[in-house]
């Protein structure tokens, strides 16, 4: 089927997935409502298997969009291999995090619609922030993402830390936005649209170069999106707001979130503002930079299991920032590839830390996990495939990971960032090892109660979460060529249009210039 | 003349948004600190209204959105800091210690 944007209809199309998603969502919500009334209890259980049907759907709904053929990209959303690779890792993230998540909220009585309806809800906006092409929408995604978070933060009503984290995410989310706002903004003041294909060629036209507010603008964007993948400087809420979310809510938050913020600093920073690179080029590097250093030395003195993941979550956010500085199509296939990677880990580890802090979250301290791995071989067994992983041991997904961030580090000059990238590696080994090293070569005391056992969901999830980073470490060839094909494959960079229109009085989505402009064939750029 | 209340409107515009930025960084009352939020995302309103004079509706779309999802995050807000409020019996960022600042 061949899509073309001047039909509203075919506009439907190209947003199939995210509109299954928000429908299952609203559906959840009604259906949840008239069944439980003005009740408390928790919810029938048939809503979270619904909520799975509604994202599997989905993922249909996004293979299907492989089969498409767009001639022109002009509509507010991008159709290509980018978006739908992105897709797919949200998708997965959503589905394994619910999967993860049903024991807990079995375990702590809340099992509720409206965790899945807001989980639903987070999962549109992160759908719609790594296929975006438009600043308005970008900005409505971003916050439709955030503010489903905010709340699932805070979901543990009887909780003070979760009241405390949820406080403290939100007021820097919402500052943060304010300062992404502002440089949306702004760049709309100095190319005159929202529309990303044209303020691409308004910059590349040169009529934008040297001019500060563009400057000013691109700066506070790219302050708005460090702050919400939690990159240092930026990263103050982070272990505090990781610390104290519902477990399950962490994990969903780390792989989810960081990976819709990555797809939208790709999208947004290297691929649509390429022609104002000197403005954001340096702004990286520092990015990548400290945030590779400065979470990996505090994690060394954490003595929680869970505020550790979450430190090594913002160094994580420095790993992949390295595939962002690389600035090429095989930077953007690495960055892509340990999404994808990083979103199973990190997940799995922190359902396992659930698992063991028992009911309340009481327990997460290092020394809670001493024996795990002889008390319940299987779930050891999965926590150190996925802190291996996390540390970047071969054979598993993150060492090949890292490998494909390096080469492109390398490939474009970056060996500082690469360097920097091995050694804070190595630091990190420590940190993870000595939760490993707890687990199998320190006897646990009787007064320890031994971690309940998973339920059927959480095996599945657990289990086909290791296996896959394992495959992807043994046998990365596929995977690899998933990634390096939906990495080059985004929208191009529009040609430069006739500097005669006027930007003003061109309709967003509809333009005709830009339509020729732009075509599907991405252009080489190695 | 024209360009000089374009001018001065966005000079004001950017000074309201360093208020609010300060107000966030300096105030202690979580309310307060939200306000100033609120203030920072209306400063950026008026920027937008004062470019769409110049460039176009959509200037004017965008302040729309921006209306509508900011009420959407203080009804968020402030049942966040309600919540609060029943733990702490306080809305002072300082008291909330139990997670590192």
């Amino acid at each position: 089927m061949i899509l073309d944007f001047s039909s509203s209809l075919h506009i439907v199309w190209a947003l199939l997935p995210e509109i299954v998603v928000a429908v299952t969502g609203l559906v959840v919500l009604m259906l949840d409502v008239f069944q439980r009334g003005s009740r408390s209890a928790p919810s029938a259980p048939w809503v979270g298997p619904l909520a799975i049907t509604g994202l599997v759907g989905a993922v249909l709904a996004n293979a299907w969009l492989l089969t498409l053929e767009v001639p022109a990209q002009n509509a507010q959303i991008a159709v290509d291999g980018f978006r739908i690779a992105m897709n797919f890792i949200v998708l997965g993230v959503a589905i394994f995090g619910l999967l993860y998540s049903f024991d807990w909220l079995n375990r702590e009585g809340q099992f509720t619609g409206e965790f899945i309806f807001l989980v639903l809800m987070a999962v549109v906006g992160m759908m719609l922030l790594g296929g975006t092409r438009d600043l308005i929408v970008l900005f409505v995604a971003i916050e439709l993402m955030s503010i489903s978070v905010y709340v699932l933060t805070g979901y543990d009503r009887r909780s003070r830390r979760s009241a405390e984290a949820a406080l403290k995410y939100f007021l820097m989310g919402a500052f943060a936005s304010g300062f992404l706002l502002y440089g949306i903004a702004l760049i709309f003041g100095s190319v005159g649209s929202t529309n990303l294909s044209l303020v691409t060629s308004e910059i590349a036209l040169g009529t934008a170069s040297n001019n500060p507010m563009l400057f000013a603008g691109v700066a506070l964007l790219l302050v708005g999106f460090a702050f919400k993948v939690s990159a240092v400087p930026f990263h103050m809420w982070t272990p505090d707001a990781y610390e104290g979310a519902p477990t399950p809510v962490t994990g969903f938050m780390a792989a989810g979130v960081k990976a819709a913020g990555f797809a939208a600093i790709v999208r947004f920073i290297t691929i649509e503002l390429a022609p104002a690179a000197e403005f954001w080029e340096g702004i990286i590097w520092w990015l990548a930079m400290l945030t590779m250093i400065v979470p990996n030395l505090a994690a060394l003195a954490q003595d929680d299991v869970k505020r550790m993941l979450a430190y090594s979550s913002i160094a994580h956010a420095g790993y992949l920032l390295v595939g962002v500085a690389a600035d090429s199509p095989l930077g953007r296939s690495a960055t892509l590839f340990y999404l994808a990677v990083y979103a199973a880990m990190t997940l799995g580890s922190f359902a396992i830390v659930y698992l063991v802090a028992g009911k309340g979250d009481v327990r997460s301290k290092l020394s809670d996990f001493r024996g795990l791995g002889w008390r319940r071989p299987l779930l050891g067994a999965a926590f150190v495939v996925f802190l291996l992983s996390l540390a970047g041991f071969p054979p598993t997904g993150g060492f090949i990971g890292k490998l494909y961030l390096l080469s492109a580090a390398v490939e474009s000059g970056e060996s500082v960032l690469a360097i920097t990238l091995v050694l804070t590696s190595l630091i990190s080994y420590y940190y993870y090892l000595r939760v490993i090293w707890k687990m199998y070569f320190e006897e646990a005391p009787e007064s320890l109660p031994t971690p309940e056992r998973p339920g059927l969901a959480f095996g599945f999830a657990a289990s086909i979460g290791a296996l896959a980073l394992l495959v992807a470490g043994l046998f990365p060839g596929h995977g690899l060529r998933t990634a390096s094909r939906a990495g080059e494959d985004l929208v191009p960079r529009a040609a430069v249009v006739a500097p005669g229109a006027a930007p003003s009085a061109r309709p967003s989505g509809q333009d005709p210039a830009a339509s020729r402009a732009s075509s599907n064939v991405s252009e080489p750029e190695r | 003349m024209n360009l000089d209340i374009e001018l001065a409107s966005l000079i004001l515009s950017a000074f309201l948004f360093a208020v609010g930025t300060a107000g966030v960084l300096v105030r202690r009352n979580a309310i307060i600190v939200f306000m100033c939020v609120e203030l920072m995302l209306n400063a950026v309103n008026l920027s937008l209204i004062v470019f769409s004079r110049s460039l176009g509706l959509e200037a004017q779309v965008l302040v729309f959105f921006v209306m509508a999802v900011a009420a959407a995050e203080a009804a968020v807000g402030l049942a966040i800091i309600i919540a609060i409020f029943r733990h702490y019996e306080g809305v002072d960022v300082d008291r909330f210690n139990l997670l590192r600042w």
